[in-house]
């Protein structure tokens, strides 16, 4: 039984994955950046409802109210100020600005919160369940965490599919000098694919903030566990995100059961495996070239 | 004489040392036809490049309809009303047929929902596409590639239509159609500045021709006095007597 809940405890895990891979694998897909700060923008997003928690006394999830358009708002101006800049400096400069933002941001952090873990309190939420059967139960925050990343994949996807701006945004992916011959001005619809980006990084910096502790270097990690399924499920497809970061969860959840120093490793171990055996990921998009 | 609609005045281009554009002017009436000839790497391409704002000239003006967009960019151009082709297709490859004319649609008039819908509808039948409407654009067949630029161009809802090279890569029994489509965007009002090397399909709509070699304007006029100019015969016609047959040459 300790098997069958490792898998399901990753699942779920893999659905927080998703959930903090969408936006990097947005931006990734219609802008071809790596965004290295997608980390640190989650852990900023988490700060922010830690503040609003403190100052306003609310809810972390109440504070998404604020802090998702907030952020929505400053990846807006970050594309537009910065990442726009960026791109016309080739295909090198995004990473390096990214990775310049990352770290000017967690020093940010570190100045006007210390290094001192902190964790956003969700109440009986992040604590209660509901039990399956002996030795397996799940969890409210871990499930609603999980729903929440299949939620936003779904949305996206359906958005890109389905929408006036979202078609523009497969377009531009696709062809930017074509689409803006179709009269589509693609420094908007970066500035709004980045504004979305930065909205869903927010709602997972929440989720990971009130899942377990973090501090001004936790971007790091989050980026990595991020990356590593958007490369699972393949560079710019959204749907493989979200497999992406349930093949990691599992791969995660099945190391710990082994031995909880594991878990990490094995989800690594999985990610290389993905890169040596089928290098465009598990779903590669059509689109990509 | 009615007011210009497209007026291109001393254009200049350099790319590097090489000048590929030396004080280009022409004007295009509302609803004429406007046809470009010129041996390959005569600057044609650059030259719609220029009139659509894909590139900025280093020296002259374009205007539109009186006003001066010379320094505006193409997704702005495209929405005052300057459709533009492709000679290479370069269709959004992981969309379908309809998207791509949908997009066009959308962005290109500014129309939403079921108008724009109707827009992208309307070019692909003009296109002779619908029959192909919800494959994936990068499956299309090279002629239906072609099509599509057509279709995407005509979608925007232009005034002026600039086509690159079309009827490249046609059999001679589908020029005939591309004509007529040719001439119907005349009788619908809009313009359209025509660069191609299949000579009779663009004599049989063009009212004026214009003969570009290195960069400059060696001709223009009525077309068949352009054709006829010993200088264009030289420079242009002449080479299809010799080894290489831009007719050919001009596909990709």
């Amino acid at each position: 039984m300790s098997w069958v809940n490792a898998v399901v405890q990753g699942v779920l895990l893999g659905g927080l994955y998703a959930l903090v891979a969408a936006g990097l694998s947005l931006v990734f897909g219609v802008m071809r950046i790596v965004n290295l700060a997608h980390g640190v923008l989650a852990v900023v997003a988490a700060y922010g409802a830690l503040v609003l928690g403190r100052a306003l006394g609310l809810h972390p999830f109440l504070a998404l109210l604020l802090v998702v358009p907030a952020m929505a708002a400053i990846g807006y101006l970050l594309q537009r100020g910065l990442l726009d800049r960026a791109l016309r400096g080739g295909e090198l400069a995004p990473l390096l600005v990214t990775f310049g933002l990352a770290i000017v941001l967690q020093n940010v952090l570190l100045e006007a919160f210390s290094a001192d873990n902190q964790r956003l309190s969700v109440g009986a939420l992040g604590t209660s369940g509901v039990r399956i059967a002996d030795g397996l139960s799940i969890g409210w925050f871990p499930l609603l965490a999980a729903l929440t990343g299949v939620a936003v994949i779904a949305g996206l996807g359906r958005f890109l599919a389905r929408t006036r701006t979202g078609r523009a945004m497969r377009a531009a992916s696709d062809d930017p000098e074509a689409a803006r011959l179709m009269g589509v001005d693609d420094r908007r619809i970066y500035a709004v694919a980045t504004a979305l980006a930065l909205a869903t990084v927010a709602v997972a910096g929440v989720f990971l903030g009130a899942r377990s502790t973090f501090d001004p270097a936790a971007g790091a990690t989050t980026l990595i566990f991020a990356f590593e399924a958007v490369v699972i499920g393949g560079l710019g497809s959204l749907w493989g995100t979200l497999a992406g970061g349930i093949v990691l969860g599992v791969a995660q959840g099945l190391g710990a059961a082994v031995d909880p120093a594991y878990g990490v490793l094995a989800g690594h171990l999985v990610f290389l495996a993905v890169l040596a055996v089928k290098p465009r990921g598990l779903f590669p998009s059509a689109v990509t070239a | 004489m009615t007011a210009p609609l497209l007026e291109v005045t001393g254009v200049g281009k350099r790319f590097g040392r090489l000048t590929v554009l030396d004080d280009v002017s022409l004007s295009v009436a509302p609803g004429e036809a406007f046809g470009i000839v010129g041996p390959n790497g005569a600057g044609k391409s650059t030259l719609l490049n220029v009139v659509n704002g894909v590139l900025s000239p280093d020296a002259g003006t374009v205007r539109l309809d009186g006003a001066d967009v010379t320094r505006s960019g193409a997704a702005a151009r495209c929405r005052a009303g300057i459709g533009r082709s492709y000679q290479v297709p370069r269709p959004f490859g992981g969309m379908t047929v309809f998207e791509n004319a949908l997009v066009a649609a959308s962005f290109g008039t500014g129309a939403r929902g079921r108008a724009a819908a109707e827009g992208a509808w309307r070019a692909l039948e003009t296109a002779g596409l619908t029959g192909v409407a919800d494959t994936p654009a990068g499956a299309l067949r090279l002629l239906d590639r072609k099509r599509l630029e057509l279709a995407r161009a005509l979608a925007t809802g232009p005034r002026l239509v600039l086509l690159d090279e079309i009827a490249g890569g046609l059999t001679e029994a589908e020029v005939p159609a591309l004509v007529e489509t040719v001439r119907d965007l005349g009788r619908q009002g809009v313009a359209v500045v025509w660069i191609e090397h299949v000579v009779h399909a663009l004599v049989a709509v063009v009212t004026r021709l214009m003969c570009l070699t290195y960069g400059r304007v060696l001709a223009v006029g009525e077309p068949r006095a352009v054709l006829a100019d010993p200088q264009v015969v030289e420079v242009y016609l002449g080479s299809t007597i010799g080894t290489d047959d831009p007719v050919v040459e001009g596909t990709p």
